[in-house]
């Protein structure tokens, strides 16, 4: 028979995978939840997961490729900043969505217990979802400017997994945050829009000079943005400093914020 | 040593309860107040989680106080108090939802507490998907859903609309489906918070037959509830709590008394004769005065023998003309346990009222003699639009006292016996 004790706990928590585990048929259906509500009763459905990116694309086009005249590094500005979309779409949707979950999902986390984790952690992988059907699109793309990837292309996964490290270490930190200073709900709004341009999204990374390229490649979706570039359509080669700073920074992120998160989930259902 | 499900020592728990902001007149005292706000808010928001050293302060709430009990397995205990004793939060604890400030408590068995029906139910999802996501944010694992699903959809007789999202059911569908999810819940030990109120009256019957199959199955059950009839026949035991403290804990029927002496005007009052000063209406038409018992010399009493017929009188006036008027009472036995309603057209002699807000009307309804049982009874007025709405019901009534007398016989009886009722039947041989 299992025994539980419930005490007030002192001190820093680790994760606790076990319990983790034993719930991975609720994160299952969270996840299914997010993903079949998400375009519920729109017209266009699952098509709004490439219309953003594809929009976004054309006004980039137009304005930074076509006005601004903007380098793209040798291949097309359309295909240069919608590989730079995919990833930084998800990972701007995951982080906002992740932010404001514990605040969405209140009333739950007030009637019933469940390891708190789940919670952010659904969005970042709901995401998942619409960056696969945004990717069909780059697939279209390439075809159509005769693009092939190269060898690089093993490195994808990694770069994926890369991803979603950062999106679940800054979703950690901001949504136990948020959950008792609203404040970091807003900001995390529209901080997403300004971080895109800090982001090489509209621009190349080649722009930064050579002595600051360590320290930028700490914003570990720089890696993510410059390597899905180089695996996918052959702009320059791998930017091994930006995702090993990157990789750095973001397991950091990861851990800080799993123990950051993991003492203040004692108190969510209080603050909430 | 009868095994022990869950032991609870010394437990507390502490809330911030947030003060009142502070308020300016002036819009220099405004102004500066926003901008030195940022700060101070933030300072209030930090507090809510952090207590340094503060033992005692105005905003500071002690929701449970050094409570300590037990429950064997297999036991049914009940939870009583008034709103705000601490019975949710005493709950929340053990179920891990939040954490106490001090104590401990030792849980042998695998836990489920349903603090309300439908936790995480999502509009926008059908039915079907509800019942997978309700299930497992219980507690539940796929397989178990998979197992139980006829019969969780059977339970909730919404088959129809298995398939429709949740958003289109009316609430009591909804709740049917959310109460028939956590009915098939299949935990050592269950945690219960007033869940049973849902439905219409016929699904309250059921659900509380549910319950009382959980209880009979041997699993160890904590029930919060403010429904006295239900915590009598599911409960042996019941703990009484007041302002976070466990003031009593013992018998059921010994406790339920105590809780109705905690608070004097919770209870019915009056010498046969009630007088009401609130608006049971609610700002309506309908004014109600006066509810009496009388006897058959018209005299107003509120002890009467059991053969004796009593009758009823409810004064009122209305302001306008209510259509459809149908004005009546509830006769409950101890711990509110409905024993009848009755209604002024009950036989079709509808009474015209006019719309008159002087004119006091006085309906009369006789309780024959011989029916009713020995002890205590209580009458309840209520009125409704036909068929539409109620006015008012379940209000505090009249406490009237029986003793049980079968005339003719020497027997006496000091208690009456047993049964909510005790008419005299005529008894004859047959052939
Ligand atoms: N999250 C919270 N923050 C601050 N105070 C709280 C919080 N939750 C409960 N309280 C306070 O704790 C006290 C006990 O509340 P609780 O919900 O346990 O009462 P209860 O006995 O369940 O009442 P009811 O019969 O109305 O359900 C109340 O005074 C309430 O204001
Ligand atoms: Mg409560």
């Amino acid at each position: 028979m299992n025994k539980t004790i419930i005490e007030a706990q002192e001190g820093w928590q680790l994760i606790d995978w076990k319990e983790l585990l034993n719930h991975k048929d609720l994160f299952y259906f969270l996840v299914l939840r997010d993903v079949k509500v998400l375009y519920k009763q729109t017209v266009m459905g699952f098509t709004w997961a490439i219309i953003r990116p594809v929009f976004s694309m054309i006004v980039f086009t137009v304005v930074f490729g076509g006005l601004a005249k903007m380098s793209s590094d040798g291949v097309p500005y359309p295909i240069f900043s919608y590989t730079a979309l995919l990833p930084w779409t998800y990972f701007a949707t995951a982080m906002t969505k992740s932010t404001q979950s514990l605040i969405g999902n209140a009333r739950v986390l007030s009637k019933i217990y469940f390891p708190r984790l789940i919670i952010p952690m659904t969005p970042v992988l709901a995401g998942l979802v619409d960056f696969t059907l945004a990717c069909s699109v780059l697939g279209v793309m390439m075809g159509w400017y005769k693009i092939m990837p190269n060898s690089n292309i093993i490195f994808l996964p990694l770069l994926v997994i890369l991803m979603i490290l950062t999106a679940s270490g800054v979703g950690m930190w901001l949504s136990a945050l948020a959950i008792q200073y609203r404040d970091v709900g807003f900001a995390a709004q529209f901080f997403s829009q300004l971080l895109m341009y800090a982001a090489p999204v509209v621009w190349p990374a080649t722009l930064i000079p050579e002595q600051y390229r360590l320290v930028y490649g700490l914003f570990p979706m720089a890696g993510v943005i410059e390597g899905f570039r180089s695996a996918l359509i052959n702009t320059n080669p791998m930017p091994w400093d930006f995702i090993f700073m990157g990789t750095i920074s973001s397991v950091l992120m990861a851990i800080t914020g799993a123990f950051y998160f993991r003492r203040m989930e004692r108190v969510f259902a209080d603050v909430a | 040593m009868p095994d022990v499900a869950i032991s609870v020592q010394d437990l507390s728990k502490r809330y911030r309860i947030g003060l009142e902001e502070e308020r300016h007149d002036t819009l220099l005292g405004a102004m500066s107040s926003w901008v030195k706000s940022p700060l101070s808010n933030f300072k209030s928001l930090r507090k809510l989680s952090s207590f340094k050293s503060e033992v005692e302060s105005d905003d500071i709430i002690w929701a449970v106080k050094n409570m300590s009990f037990s429950v064997d397995q297999g036991e049914v205990l009940g939870v009583i108090g008034k709103n705000g004793a601490g019975k949710s939060t005493l709950l929340k604890i053990l179920s891990r939802i939040t954490e106490p400030t001090s104590g401990k408590v030792e849980v042998n068995g695998r836990l489920a507490s349903l603090l309300e029906v439908g936790t995480g139910f999502h509009p926008e999802l059908t039915g079907k998907e509800n019942i997978f996501l309700n299930g497992t944010i219980l507690g539940m694992t796929k397989k178990e859903i998979e197992k139980k699903y006829d019969e969780i959809v059977d339970f909730s007789e919404i088959n129809k609309f298995i398939n429709t999202p949740v958003k289109r059911y009316s609430s009591g569908m909804a709740m049917r489906l959310a109460f028939a999810v956590a009915a098939y819940l299949e935990p050592e030990i269950l945690l219960i918070d007033e869940v049973l109120a849902v439905g219409d009256t016929a699904f309250q019957q059921k659900s509380i037959g549910k319950m009382g199959d959980i209880a009979s199955a041997g699993r160890t059950v904590l029930f919060v509830t403010h429904n006295m009839s239900a915590l009598a026949s599911l409960c042996s035991r019941t703990i009484l709590l007041d302002k976070g403290q466990i003031i009593d804990d013992g018998k059921t029927d010994v406790i339920i008394q105590k809780y109705f002496s905690l608070d004097e005007n919770n209870g019915p009052t009056g010498k046969g004769e009630i007088f009401f000063e609130t608006d049971v209406s609610n700002g309506g038409p309908f004014i109600l005065h006066a509810m009496r018992t009388l006897d058959e010399r018209g005299s107003i009493r509120d002890a009467y023998s059991s053969f004796e017929p009593i009758t009823v009188e409810i004064e009122f006036s209305l302001k306008e003309e209510i259509k459809n008027l149908v004005v009546g009472f509830e006769l409950k036995a101890e711990l509110k346990l409905l024993i009848f309603r009755s209604f002024h057209n009950d036989k079709e002699e509808v009474f015209k009222f006019r719309n008159n807000s002087d004119h006091r009307y006085k309906l009369q309804a006789e309780i024959p003699g011989s029916l009713l049982n020995g002890g205590n009874y209580y009458l309840e007025p209520c009125a409704t639009v036909f068929k539409k709405y109620w006015i008012f019901k379940d209000i505090p009534g009249l406490e009237i006292n029986i003793s049980f007398d079968v005339p003719n016989t020497d027997h006496t009886y000091v208690n009456g016996r047993p049964g909510l009722l005790s008419p005299i039947l005529n008894w004859q041989q047959g052939n």
